[in-house]
């Protein structure tokens, strides 16, 4: 675990990216309180710039305050990332585990249903999901977590691939283990570094996922999150730049904090991959 | 490849393409029937508003009091003779809305992808010579940096700048509106409208384009024929063009073509922005009103377009690379 530690710390960005990352987790934590009630209530006068009337990022078009927009939004970005993220390593792993184990006819079957997926555009598969089952924060975490499971299959199924000839899982096998206790105890925890990097890095592109749906209207209607703020301040942009630029750049921030922490993990989980970066580089 | 062999990689290419098109439908057909509520509501897209008698129309056309099966047919039937439905709202065939807004989209995408396979190779490229200089790290944070900007928000960026603050570029429509033009005074207006949305959908890829030709540069500058050629006494410069840069497009391309959805994806996010009029507008414009077949109709024809672009860089792929597993 110390190693661990000391080959990420030696990831500059990565560390900087943990930093940001903790903070917008901050943020998202202390939210009722740096701003109490509601992020929808009027709290000033509608198009006020930063910094006046003791707005921070100013105010919308209906006099709500953009700074409490985006710490409220900061709670769903991430829960939603995190949730959705859980729900298509389910999957992925799932599938990927069972092409890679069983191998022949389930490995066809579950590789030509993952390029299925890979195919069709994913974009326009969310939308048309969220659409079609109304926008709520399900249907949005259930959307991306349907597009968001084939990369994970496919990295599973590799590992699988690979370490199922092994000799402590033949061991295993000799012994008499179950199939179900082989792949969860043996094969499982020795697939997990690709998986943990995979995941860091899934968290990013759902809340970008997550922001260009509530951008185009489909977000949680109860919700304020950063895509609908933008969403808003589209159609002012020409009154109100501070509407759409500061949402943005909270989006920006923690999708970078998020994939510069994803090449650490992947830096202090893969030493040897890492080191020949460096070389080359 | 050996040309005797060509037809029947395409003829298996093609029939593969076919399944995964009538994969599309049935899943099209699924997503009617998983809706919340009555499917003949979704396809009138008009969820709990249309009238009684429309709805019953609706249900004996499609035989919604049918087994399921029968229903799957009849919807099949309809669409591989590329009936689409009809747009209530619109009164128009779903068909006939999509392709108007086509062409729009392909130029947009077109340019989009042309803008970042150009820059993104010359990036990568002048990156994988001076590795660790300058060139390598503006990859590196041009790279990181689009990765983690969110489409619309570029787009949005774009036009505060250079149509707000600058006034140099239009941030709206396709073309100007009640001007007069001619000849080549509409292609320069449309280039000027194009620019911001093609540069906003094209940095993304442009990115990625730089850091897999980056990549793959360096992975080819080490093998064997590169150094025969410099062995021979081959100009540095030749050995660029000719023996790495060419082998190293390969992959670029087979990367291009497995992007081609994402790139229509991010069209509509574009178009919404700049008010494109293309198929990414139509999908905003249907999503507003709920127009739930228009929008089934995108999603068939951007999976089928992903389709023909896969099938197009396949056979581009097997006939420049020799080496293309025949039966893959």
């Amino acid at each position: 675990m110390r190693d661990f530690w000391r080959r990420f710390r030696r990831n500059k960005g990565a560390v900087v990216g943990l930093v940001i990352l903790l903070l917008v987790v901050l943020l998202a934590a202390t939210a009722p309180w740096l701003f109490p009630g509601s992020p929808w209530d009027m709290a000033g006068a509608p198009f006020s710039p930063p910094g006046e009337m003791g707005m921070l990022l100013g105010t919308d078009s209906l006099g709500r305050d953009v700074a409490a927009g985006i710490a409220h939004g900061a709670r769903i970005s991430l829960l939603v990332g995190a949730v959705s993220t859980a729900a298509a390593l389910l999957v992925g792993v799932t599938l990927g585990a069972v092409a890679g184990y069983l191998g022949g006819i389930a490995d066809d079957a579950v590789m030509r249903f993952t390029e299925f997926f890979q195919t069709i555009p994913s974009f326009v598969l969310a939308i048309l999901l969220v659409a079609i089952f109304t926008p709520s924060i399900g249907s949005v975490v259930f959307a991306i977590a349907i597009v968001s499971w084939p990369p994970v299959a496919r990295v599973v199924r590799a590992e699988f691939l690979s370490l199922r000839g092994r000799e402590f899982v033949q061991a295993a096998e000799v012994l008499g283990k179950s199939r179900l206790s082989i792949v969860l105890t043996d094969i499982l925890p020795n697939a997990l570094s690709p998986i943990v990097v995979l995941s860091s890095l899934m968290v990013a592109s759902a809340i970008l996922l997550e922001s260009a749906l509530s951008f185009l209207g489909l977000g949680d209607p109860n919700l304020m999150t950063w895509g609908f703020l933008i969403g808003s301040g589209r159609s002012v942009i020409r009154l109100a730049w501070w509407m759409s630029v500061f949402p943005g750049i909270a989006i920006f921030l923690t999708v970078l904090a998020l994939n510069l922490v994803g090449e650490g993990l992947s830096d202090a989980l893969n030493p040897r991959l890492a080191r020949q970066r460096g070389g080359a580089a | 490849m050996e040309a005797s062999k060509l037809p029947g990689f395409l003829l298996r290419r093609g029939v593969k393409a076919a399944i995964v098109v009538l994969a599309i439908v049935i899943c099209n057909f699924l997503l009617v029937h998983a809706a919340p509520g009555d499917p003949a509501s979704v396809i009138a897209g008009q969820s709990g508003a249309a009238d009684a008698v429309f709805l019953e129309q609706l249900r004996r056309q499609f035989g919604l009091d049918q087994p399921l099966y029968v229903q799957l047919w009849i919807y099949l039937k309809s669409v591989l003779s590329l009936d689409l439905g009809f747009s209530h709202r619109q009164q128009a065939p779903v068909a006939q809305l999509v392709l108007e807004r086509l062409p729009a989209t392909l130029l947009l995408t077109g340019a989009a992808f042309a803008f970042a396979l150009a820059a993104g190779v010359t990036l990568g490229a002048l990156a994988a010579q001076r590795v660790g200089r300058w060139a390598d790290s503006v990859i590196t944070v041009i790279a990181l940096t689009f990765y983690a900007t969110p489409l619309f928000w570029v787009g949005l960026m774009l036009v505060l700048v250079f149509s707000v603050w600058l006034e140099w570029l239009p941030s709206f429509g396709m073309s100007s509106v009640g001007v007069e033009m001619h000849g080549l005074e509409v292609v320069w207006d449309v280039a000027q409208h194009l620019l911001l949305p093609a540069l906003t959908l094209g940095l993304f890829y442009l990115a990625v384009y730089a850091r897999l030709t980056r990549a793959t540069m360096l992975e080819v500058a080490d093998q064997d024929f590169v150094k025969t050629a410099r062995a021979k006494g081959v100009p540095e410069g030749r050995i660029l063009r000719a023996h790495v840069l060419r082998n190293a497009l390969l992959p670029v391309i087979t990367f291009a073509g497995i992007q081609a959805g994402q790139l229509l994806g991010g069209s509509i996010l574009v178009e919404t922005v700049f008010a494109w009029p293309g198929i990414g507008r139509l999908a905003f414009e249907a999503l507003l009103a709920r127009d739930y077949p228009v929008l089934l109709g995108v999603f068939f024809c951007t999976s089928v377009m992903v389709v023909l672009f896969n099938l197009l860089t396949d056979m581009l792929y097997a006939i420049i690379d020799p080496r293309v597993e025949v039966a893959g």
